[in-house]
């Protein structure tokens, strides 16, 4: 089993036409992942390398049956986009847009919530969701995640995610699935919703999670970390060595004062008794500790 | 971005937020000058984008030319909290009966806005949140629903604010508001909030936070950049588009994406070194962005050592690898420079850059590898 998305998922790439929807749609479909068509309001009756493309996504839904999209749209047109896939009755979207004003992100999330509160968002802001060897809905580089579990991961930052992977992958340890949450402000998916999803799926045996600096999504983790999982967590935290103050790129990774520090996130991750890297190698080593034992 | 308080005030007022009038001055002789406009009393605030300016003595009043010429000289070029005092802002002194404190900001953790109201502002409202919980009144507003007159007002009944603040306060609100959602702002904060002796509700200060990331709709906010206090090597990097902060050491830094930039500065930290800088080339970022990247880390004469540390996903290994050639054709490189690369079209960039490999550009192909080597390399240069 992997979380989220497998091999039966059905991929609707919004912006398929434009230059990163086509190099990502098409090596998301390379990679063997189901990408049945693509959404470009006027170039309806197109296709990109045989993928058909639709006009709207209630054209697309209907005439392909996706049951996922992928919203690869500049930010003053992410949040219709997300809005009408959720409309046409998709229930999973990923949105890797950088740059969406958070009035916009909150619009989103509230409106989702209220009117398809069976419909998940990963990011926006964010890689993707790999199910290695069945799908891969993102940016992720597909040869550096290896199939069959056991480890689940979940990120806030992108380029983290890819060296989360490349270091379970080098070790031999495989992954059921790869999330990246995105390091906007409001994430449409949040760590506890992963990991909730994680200590469900059979397949998964331990979970590894990648934080950073702001916020306090960490720390919330950790509470649900000690309350309700039974499985082993590993956490590497990045922005140790970040100036108080400073703004790190992404408008989540502000540090003002105490609160949101790499200290203070691993220090209670630590409390809750997962097992806390100094660096993603070392993150890597921790996790071939524990599934060694298996 | 956050903005300065006069034009923090000149935002308020778009939304019809009652602030005081006033001119701002560079010179003790503009100073003056802006003074006899606006009418005395007068006072003089330093201009500067962080707290705690009354406290190190940046606001005056001054009651007459002498007043004002004595507390201009001593503000300007005053520095506050490493902020060098460039402006004054000069208004007619406001009669005070009441110091409340307002604010409007995202509530991360509930995914709503949240207003906090106190009767209880002015320069201690962190100690004063601090002392008693009760004292800011907290109300988290549902971003499509919005703020009602009747919400607001029942926000300022339960801050206990005085009466005749009551209404005022409750519409002031529903302005801050819209201030804050329509003007795209992260924070829109008002300390103090006043009530005059003739009972009107006034915002005698203004902080404003700008969401970055919605400038795209907002061509009014071109004119609120302003560089000056920044550190020059960050303004050299905003100018090509990257996202640099300045740090002390001497291992310059370049990734992709804000989260691997950090975790390169612990790794390069953890091995002993010391980082220069933290500088995100953003996802998806092509041939020119590299090359732009390295001419910015190359001017900073601290450097000792380039650590590129890349690991493509939307950005692709290829384009970079070209940008790192075009750098080289284009720049004298002052330092060696250490590369990882992985991800996206990795082996097509590592082709790219194999006959351009010497003594002074070296890949490594693991991150902890790589910040080993970059830490010997330093200490080689030293």
């Amino acid at each position: 089993m992997a979380i989220f998305v497998d091999e039966n998922t059905k991929v609707v790439v919004q912006g398929l036409t434009g230059s990163q929807g086509r190099f990502h749609g098409l090596r998301n479909r390379a990679y063997g992942t189901k990408v049945v068509a693509g959404v470009t309001p006027h170039k309806g009756g197109q296709d990109v390398e045989g993928i058909p493309v639709f006009d709207t996504m209630d054209d697309a839904v209907a005439q392909t049956g996706a049951t996922a999209s992928f919203v690869s749209v500049p930010p003053s047109a992410a949040p219709e986009a997300i809005l009408a896939a959720a409309a046409a009755g998709v229930k999973f979207i990923v949105c890797i847009t950088e740059g969406i004003p958070a009035h916009d992100e909150l619009i989103v999330y509230n409106t989702l919530k209220s009117n398809w509160p069976e419909c998940r968002l990963i990011g926006p802001n964010c890689p993707g969701i790999i199910s290695p060897g069945r799908c891969n809905i993102g940016i992720t580089s597909g040869d550096i995640a290896l199939a069959g579990g056991p480890a689940g991961i979940v990120s806030r930052s992108g380029t983290l995610t890819y060296q989360a992977l490349n270091e379970l992958s080098t070790k031999g340890i495989g992954q059921t699935t790869c999330v990246g949450i995105g390091g906007d402000p409001i994430p449409g998916t949040s760590f506890i919703d992963c990991l909730a999803a994680f200590e469900a799926d059979t397949e998964t045996k331990a979970v590894l999670l990648i934080g950073e600096i702001g916020g306090n999504e960490e720390e919330k983790a950790a509470q649900y970390i000690a309350e309700v999982m039974t499985k082993p967590v590993v956490a590497y935290i990045a922005g140790v060595t970040a100036p108080p103050g400073k703004k790190m790129g992404h408008a989540g990774a502000i540090v003002s004062g105490t609160a949101g520090t790499a200290q203070a996130k691993m220090a209670s991750l630590s409390s809750a008794g997962v097992k806390v890297a100094t660096n993603p190698s070392q993150a890597g080593d921790i996790m071939a500790e524990i599934v060694s034992a298996f | 971005m956050d903005l300065f308080e006069y034009q923090g005030k000149q935002y308020f007022k778009r939304y019809g937020i009652p602030v005081s009038d006033g001119g701002i001055a560079a010179t003790v002789e503009e100073a003056v000058d802006q003074a006899a406009i606006v009418g005395y009393p007068v006072v003089l605030k330093a201009q500067v984008r962080v707290g705690g300016r009354g406290k190190a003595g940046g606001v005056k009043l001054a009651s007459n030319q002498d007043e004002v010429v004595r507390n201009a000289s001593s503000i300007l070029g005053m520095d506050i909290k490493g902020h060098k005092v460039h402006r004054l802002w000069i208004e007619h002194a406001t009669d005070i009966k009441k110091e409340y404190y307002a604010s409007v900001t995202l509530n991360r953790s509930e995914k709503c806005n949240m207003i906090m109201l106190s009767a209880k502002g002015g320069i201690d409202i962190e100690q004063v949140a601090h002392d008693d919980q009760n004292a800011v009144i907290k109300l988290n507003v549902n971003p499509l629903e919005g703020l009602s007159l009747d919400q607001a007002r029942q926000t300022a009944e339960e801050a206990m604010l005085d009466a005749q603040a009551i209404e005022q306060t409750a519409l002031f609100l529903c302005s801050l508001y819209r201030c804050y959602t329509e003007g795209d702002c992260d924070l829109v904060e008002v300390n103090p909030l006043v009530l005059t002796t003739d009972d009107k509700v006034h915002a005698l200060d203004a902080k404003v936070t700008l969401d970055d990331s919605a400038a795209f709709r907002h061509e009014e906010w071109a004119e609120f950049d302003q560089d000056e206090d920044s550190d020059p090597r960050e303004i050299a990097a905003r100018q090509k588009g990257l996202n640099y902060v300045g740090l002390a050491g001497n291992v310059g830094i370049i990734a992709n994406g804000a989260g691997l930039a950090m975790s390169t500065l612990d790794v390069v930290s953890q091995a002993g070194g010391e980082p220069a800088n933290f500088l995100d080339i953003g996802g998806g970022a092509n041939a020119d962005t590299m090359a732009a990247a390295l001419e910015v880390i190359n001017s900073d004469p601290n450097v000792k050592v380039i650590f590129v540390n890349i690991f493509g996903g939307i950005t692709r290994c290829d384009e970079v690898a070209k940008g790192i050639v075009e750098a080289l054709s284009r720049v004298r490189l002052n330092s060696p420079i250490v590369l990882r690369l992985d991800g996206t079209n990795a082996q097509i960039g590592r082709d790219i850059l194999e006959d351009h490999l010497s003594e002074n550009f070296i890949t490594v192909p693991t991150m902890l590898g790589a910040a080993d080597k970059v830490v010997e390399l330093t200490k080689e240069a030293m």
